[in-house]
C-alpha cells in the first residue's frame, strides 16, 4: 500500500468517525441539540481528530525510524570481508537499498526466480539503477533480507496504523454523549496543531545545522581543520586517484568577499540615493512609477541576473575594459559576478532605506528647514545622520545577501579558485564550490564532498552573525523613535 | 546652522540677487537632486538594460524553422513481418528510418527541380537528428502509414535554424565544421520552393529537453510540469503550515522564551541562503530519508521550508491589520477565542494571505541553487506520471532547466535559455499581477 493511498484511507476512516461520533452525540440528548454541551460538529471533529492524528503521527514516526533500525540491523549482519577495498559500510548500505528497490520493481512483473548474478546485474541496470560496485553474493543476500524484513515491517505498520485510528475513532464515538465538552476538547487539539505548525521554524534550523555540523565533523576526521582555514590553495583532486586534495577556503572566501564588495559598491551608493531622491524629492506621480519599476528588479530570479551576465555584462566588460588594458581575457570575472549582483541588490537597499528614511520624525525635518537649510543640507546633515543606523543594518543585511549569492557567481565569476586583485581575473567563491563539489557523482564518505558541508556551515555562520547583527542595528535604531 | 550664524552685512543681502554664498548653496542643492535623479535612472536603465538584452536573445526561440518533405515508408525496411504490430517494428531503430529521410529530401529536391551539388548526406545534414526518432515514434504510432508516401514536416538543424535567426552567415558557415554555404544555399533554395518555413514554435512548450548537439529540438515540456508539481506541493504545504503557525504566533502564543525562540528563527530563516536549503534537502530528505534523487517533491519539500518565512511573515501582517473590534464583538457574543479566529478574522485576514502565498510561490518557482544540490539538473527527457506517483519520478525545473542550457557549447542554447527565461518571467508576471489585483480587489481598509 503506498503512502498517498494509507493517507487517503486514514481521510475516509475520520469522515466516518466524523459522522459517526455526530449522530451518537445528538441520538444521546434525543434529537435536541440545544441540550449538548458544545455545537454537533464539535462531536464530529473530536471523532475525526482522534482517528486521524494519533495515527498520522504514528506513521510518520514510524516512517522516519524504520529506514534507521532496518539498516542498523542489516548492517550487523554484513559480512566484514565482502566490503570491497576503499569502501565503506555506509556506502555498501546504499547499494543494498538501491539493489532492494530494483528487484522490488522487477519482483512485480514476476521475473526473478532462478536468475544468476550476471543476469539480475544486468536487469537492475536495465531498471535505471547506477550502483557503486558490484553485486556480490554478500549484497544480494543482504538486498533480500532487507527486502523481506523492509515487507513485513511495512505490513506490521499498516496494521498498528490503523489500529491506532479504529480505538481512536472508537474511544471518540463512545465520549461522543451530551455532557462530554466536545468544544474545549477540539479547540485544545487544534491549539497543539498550531503550536507544531510553528514549531517547524525551529526544526528546520535544527535540520540545517545538525546535518551540516554531522557531516562537518567527519569532513574535519579525514582532513584537518586547520588546513581547511588556513590553506590558501584549493585544490581538490578527483576521488579515485587518491588523497593529496588541497582544500584551503582561503581563496574561496577571498573571492566571495572581493565580489561582495564591488556589488556593494555599485548597490549602496545607487539605492541609496534612489530612496532618498524617491522619498524626498520625487513627486507623487514620478514615484508611483519609479518605485515599482525598480522593485520590479527585485522579484526577478537570479538565474535571470546570471544569464544576463553571462551573455551581456561579461563579454561586454572584456571587450570594453579588460581585453584593451590587458588586463584579462576571460568574460567571467569578479568585476562581472559584482556588477550583476550589484544590480540585483540596489532595489533591496533602496526600500530598505527608504523605510529607515520614512521612519525619521518629520519635526526634525521640518526643524532644520525651518532654520533655513537648504533640503540636500537637511538630508545630509539631519536626516542621514539621524538613519545611519538603520542604513548599516540595510547595507549589512545587502552583505549578507551578497555572499550567500549563487546563481550569479555560479554563471559570472568562473571556477578557478585564486587570490588575486585584478577584478577582471575569473574567481570562484564559496558558493560555487559547494554547488560543484555536490553536483554530479558524489560519494559522501571522500572529502572532496564533504568539504561542501563545511563550506556551508561556515557561510551559514557567517551570514547569520551578519544577520544577527543587522536586525540588532535596526531594531535598537527603531526603538530610537517610538 | 553655520548659515544662520554666518555674519551677513545688513547692507550685502539681496531678495533679487543672489550672492555667491546662496548660488553656491543653490548650485549644492540642485546637484545632490540630480544625484538622485541620477540613481533612479540608473536603476531604471539597468532594468531596461536586462529586458532587452534577454528579449533580443529569447525570442527568436519562439520560432522554428521545418522543412516539408515527402516520405516514403517502404514496408519491407520497417516491417517485414507485415503483421503492423508496433511491438514488432519497434525493433527497427532510428538507424533504420534516417535513410528514409534523406531519400524523402532528395525525392523532394528533384520533384521542385531543385539542384544541388551537395552529396545525399550533405543535403541530409540539413535536417535535424531529432527528426528521425520523430518519424519512429510517428510510425510506429500509426502503423497503418506504412507502404505509403506521407508528408512530413522535419526540423530543420540548429545551424539552418540560425541562418534565419541571423545566428548563422555565409561568412560564419565558412569556418563552421557543422555546415558549409552550399547548404545554406540548399536551403535558400527550399526557401524558394516554399518548402522551408520557420513558424511559431509550440514544441518548445510541450518537448522535453534535447540532447547537446540537437538544440533545435530542446523544449521545456518536462521543465514545466516539474516547477507546477513543486509549485503544487509547495501550495499544498506552506499555506496550511504558514497560516497555522501565524496564527499562534499571533493570535495565541504566550510571551515567553519558546515564542521568542520561534520568531527569531523565523526572521533568521528568512535571510539564510537559499543554497543552504539544498543542503539540508540532500543531507536530510535523500541522504537520511532516502527520497529520489531529481524528484519533484524533494524540491516541492525544500521550496516549502524556504517559502514559509515569506507566508508567516504576510499572514501575520494581514492578521495584525483586522481590528481588534472585530475580535471584541465575537468574544462579546460568547465566542470562543479559537472560533473568533477561525470565524471571523482569518476569512477577514484571507485576502492578505493569499497575497502572500502568490509573492512567496512566486519566489519558490524562481530559485534555482537549491535545486542544483537535491540532482534536478540530471538530464531528463521522460515526462513524469501523474501525481501522486509522478511527484517521485525524476524530473526538471524552469530555473534549473535555463542553467542547464547555459552550460552548454552550442550558440543555439544561448537563444532557448533566454526563450525560457521569457517564458519563466511571463509565468512570474501572471502570478504577480494576481496577486496586485487580489490585493486592489478585496483588501480592506480599516
Amino acid at each position: 500500500m503506498s503512502l498517498p493511498m494509507i493517507l487517503l484511507a486514514l481521510a475516509v476512516l475520520g469522515t466516518v468517525s466524523f459522522i459517526l461520533s455526530r449522530k451518537r452525540a445528538i441520538a444521546s440528548v434525543g434529537g435536541d441539540a440545544r441540550r449538548l454541551h458544545s455545537l454537533p460538529t464539535y462531536y464530529g471533529m473530536h471523532g475525526l481528530l482522534m482517528a486521524m492524528i494519533p495515527a498520522a503521527g504514528l506513521l510518520v514516526a514510524w516512517l522516519v525510524i524504520q529506514p534507521l533500525m532496518l539498516e542498523r540491523s542489516i548492517a550487523a549482519d554484513f559480512p566484514e570481508s565482502a566490503i570491497p577495498e576503499g569502501s565503506t559500510i555506509g556506502l555498501v548500505m546504499s547499494d543494498v537499498r538501491r539493489v532492494a528497490d530494483a528487484l522490488d520493481r522487477v519482483a512485480d512483473q514476476g521475473a526473478l526466480a532462478g536468475r544468476s548474478l550476471e543476469e539480475l546485474e544486468a536487469v537492475i541496470a536495465d531498471g535505471g539503477t547506477a550502483m557503486g560496485a558490484d553485486l556480490s553474493d554478500a549484497l544480494l543476500t543482504a538486498a533480500n533480507d532487507y527486502r523481506a524484513a523492509r515487507g513485513s515491517l511495512n505490513m506490521i505498520m499498516l496494521v498498528a496504523v490503523f489500529a491506532v485510528g479504529l480505538i481512536g475513532a472508537a474511544w471518540a464515538w463512545k465520549r461522543s454523549e451530551g455532557e462530554f465538552r466536545a468544544r474545549n476538547v477540539v479547540e485544545t487539539g487544534v491549539l497543539i496543531l498550531l503550536v507544531a505548525a510553528a514549531s517547524i521554524a525551529i526544526l528546520t534550523t535544527l535540520g540545517i545545522v545538525l546535518s551540516m555540523l554531522f557531516e562537518t565533523m567527519n569532513f574535519f576526521q579525514q582532513y584537518d581543520w586547520k588546513r581547511f582555514f588556513l590553506s590558501a590553495t584549493w585544490d581538490p583532486s578527483f576521488s579515485g586517484r587518491g588523497g593529496g586534495s588541497e582544500l584551503g577556503i582561503i581563496p574561496l572566501l577571498w573571492g566571495t568577499l572581493y565580489i561582495s564588495l564591488i556589488a556593494l559598491i555599485v548597490s549602496v551608493p545607487i539605492g541609496l540615493f534612489a530612496a532618498i531622491y524617491l522619498s524626498e524629492y520625487a513627486g507623487k506621480k514620478f514615484r508611483s512609477i519609479a518605485k515599482p519599476l525598480i522593485e520590479i528588479l527585485a522579484g526577478i530570479p537570479t538565474i535571470v541576473y546570471g544569464l544576463f551576465a553571462l551573455i551581456t555584462v561579461g563579454p561586454m566588460l572584456r571587450d570594453a575594459i579588460a581585453s584593451p588594458l590587458g588586463l584579462g581575457s576571460s568574460a567571467s570575472s569578479v568585476m562581472t559576478a559584482g556588477l550583476v549582483m550589484g544590480i540585483m541588490l540596489i532595489p533591496f537597499v533602496s526600500s530598505l532605506s527608504d523605510d529607515i528614511i520614512n521612519a525619521v520624525p518629520q519635526a526634525m525635518r521640518d526643524g532644520s528647514l525651518g532654520l533655513g537649510a537648504t533640503q540636500s543640507e537637511t538630508i545630509k546633515q539631519v536626516i542621514i545622520p539621524a538613519a545611519l543606523p538603520g542604513i548599516v543594518g540595510a547595507v549589512l543585511l545587502a552583505a549578507s545577501r551578497a555572499i550567500g549569492e549563487t546563481m550569479i557567481v555560479v554563471l559570472g565569476a568562473g571556477a578557478a579558485a585564486k587570490l588575486d586583485l585584478n577584478p577582471f581575473e575569473a574567481m570562484t567563491t564559496v558558493t560555487v564550490k559547494i554547488v560543484s563539489q555536490l553536483t554530479g557523482d558524489t560519494d559522501f564518505a571522500s572529502p572532496e564532498t564533504l568539504v561542501a558541508f563545511a563550506l556551508g556551515l561556515t557561510l551559514f555562520v557567517i551570514t547569520l552573525g551578519l544577520n544577527v547583527l543587522a536586525l540588532y542595528i535596526v531594531r535598537k535604531y527603531r526603538e530610537q523613535y517610538e | 546652522m553655520t548659515d544662520a550664524t554666518a555674519p551677513i552685512g545688513a547692507g550685502q543681502g539681496s531678495l533679487i540677487q543672489q550672492d555667491s554664498r546662496t548660488a553656491k548653496r543653490n548650485a549644492a542643492e540642485k546637484r545632490f537632486k540630480m544625484y538622485g535623479l541620477a540613481a533612479v535612472c540608473v536603476g531604471i536603465a539597468m532594468l531596461i538594460m536586462l529586458v532587452t538584452s534577454i528579449l533580443s536573445n529569447g525570442v527568436s526561440a519562439f520560432f522554428q524553422t521545418t522543412i516539408q518533405i515527402m516520405v516514403e515508408l517502404p514496408e519491407e525496411k520497417l516491417d517485414k513481418s507485415g503483421v503492423r504490430d508496433p511491438e514488432v517494428m519497434a525493433k527497427v531503430t532510428t538507424f533504420g528510418y534516417a535513410p528514409l529521410l534523406r531519400d524523402g529530401l532528395q525525392k523532394t529536391l528533384e520533384d521542385n527541380g531543385i539542384e544541388t551539388e551537395l552529396s545525399a548526406k550533405d543535403a541530409a545534414d540539413l535536417i535535424s537528428d531529432e527528426s528521425v526518432a520523430q518519424l519512429r515514434r510517428y510510425v510506429l504510432a500509426n502503423p497503418e502509414l506504412i507502404g505509403q508516401t506521407i508528408p512530413v514536416e522535419v526540423l530543420a538543424s540548429g545551424r539552418i535554424d540560425g541562418f534565419y535567426k541571423g545566428r548563422v552567415t555565409y561568412e560564419s558557415a565558412e569556418l563552421d565544421s557543422n555546415v558549409s554555404p552550399e547548404q545554406l544555399d540548399l536551403a535558400e533554395a527550399l526557401k524558394g520552393a516554399d518548402l522551408l518555413k520557420t513558424g511559431f514554435n509550440w514544441r518548445f512548450f510541450t518537448a522535453p529537453d534535447a540532447s547537446v548537439t540537437r538544440p533545435e529540438a530542446a523544449g521545456l515540456g518536462v521543465a514545466i510540469i516539474g516547477s507546477f508539481y513543486m509549485m503544487l506541493i509547495v501550495l499544498c504545504l506552506a499555506l496550511p503550515i504558514g497560516v497555522a503557525a501565524s496564527i499562534y504566533l499571533e493570535e495565541f502564543a504566550p510571551q515567553n522564551r519558546f515564542t521568542d525562540l520561534i520568531e527569531v528563527n523565523i526572521s533568521n530563516l528568512a535571510a539564510v541562503p537559499s543554497i543552504v536549503f539544498g543542503i539540508l534537502g540532500l543531507a536530510i530528505f535523500i541522504n537520511f530519508a532516502g527520497l529520489p534523487q531529481s524528484a519533484p517533491i524533494v524540491g516541492g519539500l525544500v521550496l516549502t521550508l524556504m517559502t514559509l518565512p515569506t507566508i508567516i511573515i504576510a499572514t501575520r501582517a494581514s492578521l495584525k491589520s483586522v481590528p481588534p473590534s472585530i475580535r471584541d464583538a465575537a468574544l462579546g457574543l460568547g465566542a470562543s477565542k479559537m472560533q473568533a479566529v477561525f470565524h471571523h478574522v482569518l476569512p477577514l485576514a484571507m485576502p492578505g494571505i493569499l497575497t502572500g502565498t502568490i509573492i512567496g510561490l512566486a519566489q519558490a518557482l524562481g530559485e534555482t541553487a537549491p535545486l542544483l544540490l537535491i540532482g534536478m539538473v540530471a538530464f531528463v527527457r521522460e515526462y513524469p506520471a501523474g501525481p501522486p506517483e509522478g511527484l517521485f519520478d525524476p524530473a526538471t525545473a524552469l530555473p534549473v532547466q535555463i542553467f542547464n542550457f547555459t552550460q552548454r557549447s552550442d550558440p543555439a542554447f544561448v537563444e532557448r535559455a533566454s526563450g525560457a527565461i521569457i517564458v519563466l518571467l511571463l509565468f512570474l508576471l501572471i502570478m504577480n499581477l494576481t496577486a496586485i489585483f487580489l490585493r486592489r480587489r478585496f483588501e480592506r481598509r480599516w
